[in-house]
């Protein structure tokens, strides 16, 4: 084998390299969900909670869209029987009245930064 | 292959074949139409009485207008308007004479048209500027990318792009409606949240029986009314852009 060391070296440099976010993060804590602070009088969402966790930016998405382009405003819950008004500020954020609380928590935990806010007031005036 | 002149002439006939039974492909270059806004439905339209008005009710629709949308005050030239006083001379540039100075109200309100043949849909490359079947002409401020074509297609100055971030001139903010953000294009949009919860449009309501608003559709409705009793104007109309806001003189 012809430089059969250079080989072994790059292929251990390149391995290393690869694992190298596994090893970075030995020792660290694991990760926690975020404790959020829920709305105190609101009983229910516009829909489940565990549906919420994983749709609510699609639901945003199609509010959004449907409200600006089509004029739709009436969203008719799946789960609560009931009609809600499609609008993050007077919906969403009317029970969810501390968006640092609530939102930002997770989304700071994960690194996701919506841009929602560049243009939809939050409650209390907060940034 | 070897073209001929036989071959181009059964493709030129073919073609024309292909128009002629899917009319509706002529139409694919231009997306400014929209249905409704012209025909039946309804087709929202201001009718502003240039008479009633006096330099504080504008001010007062202005004010209206401004507060409940979050459009800042910005002292240069880079302000924001939705709803302005201006002079006659350069609402009506077609129809100025130098006597039309010495009425008393020299100044009257402009803002969007909703044009019924709006320029700037047209020029819009991500219709986030489009034209809803009830005739309004919406900005769907999440889509906009700044490319200002709009604003060079207006021909009414309707427009006013964000160069700083809005909420750095806004004293207060409403928190019921957003602001904008930099780097995108504004202007009024007939209200359009007030009118799907059946309200009328803020300036409207301000201007305390100054400015009629209604269904230019429907015979019975406000302006229809006012149009028919009084003479009216609209700005350029000789553009072409079918203005639904008529000035009442
Ligand atoms: S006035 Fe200008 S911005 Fe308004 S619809 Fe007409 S062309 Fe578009
Ligand atoms: S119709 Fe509404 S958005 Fe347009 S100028 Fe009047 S108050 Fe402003």
């Amino acid at each position: 084998m012809y430089d059969g060391g250079k080989i072994i070296a790059g292929l251990a440099v390149f391995v290393l390299l690869f694992t190298f976010p596994f090893w970075y993060n030995i020792g660290n804590a694991a990760y926690t969900r975020p404790k959020l602070e829920l709305p105190k009088e609101a009983k229910e969402c516009v829909e489940k909670t565990e549906w919420m966790r994983a749709e609510h930016m699609q639901l945003l998405n199609h509010w959004r869209d449907e409200v600006v382009r089509e004029g739709h405003r009436e969203y008719k819950s799946m789960v609560a029987g009931k009609t809600f008004n499609k609008s993050l500020t007077k919906t969403c954020m009317k029970c969810h009245d501390n968006k640092e609380k609530f939102c930002d928590r997770c989304h700071n935990s994960l690194a996701v930064k919506p841009y929602c806010w560049d243009c939809h007031v939050a409650p209390k005036g907060e940034k | 292959m070897k073209s001929s002149r036989r071959k181009f002439l059964q493709i030129a006939g073919l073609s024309a074949l292909g128009w002629s039974i899917c009319p509706s492909l002529l139409q694919a270059s231009g997306h400014g139409g929209g249905e409704g806004g012209n025909g039946q439905g309804v087709r929202w339209a201001m009718a502003i009485d240039t008479r009633k008005l006096d330099d504080k009710l504008m001010e007062e629709c202005v004010h209206a207008c401004h507060s409940i949308h979050n459009v800042p005050k910005i002292n240069s030239k880079q302000n924001i308007k939705w709803i302005w006083s201006a002079p006659f001379e350069k609402l009506f540039p077609g129809q100025m004479h130098k006597f039309l100075k010495e009425v008393p109200e020299e100044h009257t309100l402009a803002l969007c048209n909703h044009c019924g043949n709006p320029s700037c849909v047209r020029v819009c490359p991500t219709k986030a500027t489009f034209k809803r079947p009830d005739g309004i002409v919406m900005m769907d401020f999440h889509r906009c990318i700044g490319c200002r074509y709009c604003m060079a297609a207006c021909p009414y100055g309707s427009r006013s792009f964000n160069f700083a971030d809005p909420r750095r001139f806004l004293k207060e903010q409403n928190p019921d409606f957003p602001t904008r953000t930099k780097g995108v294009v504004e202007k009024c949009t007939f209200c359009a949240e007030r009118l799907d919860e059946g309200k009328r449009p803020a300036c409207v309501e301000a201007a305390k029986g100054a400015i009629y608003f209604g269904d230019l559709n429907d015979p019975h409705s406000e302006v229809r009314q006012v149009l028919k009793e009084r003479y009216s104007i609209r700005r350029k109309p000789g553009l072409g852009t079918d203005p639904s806001v008529y000035y009442l003189i």
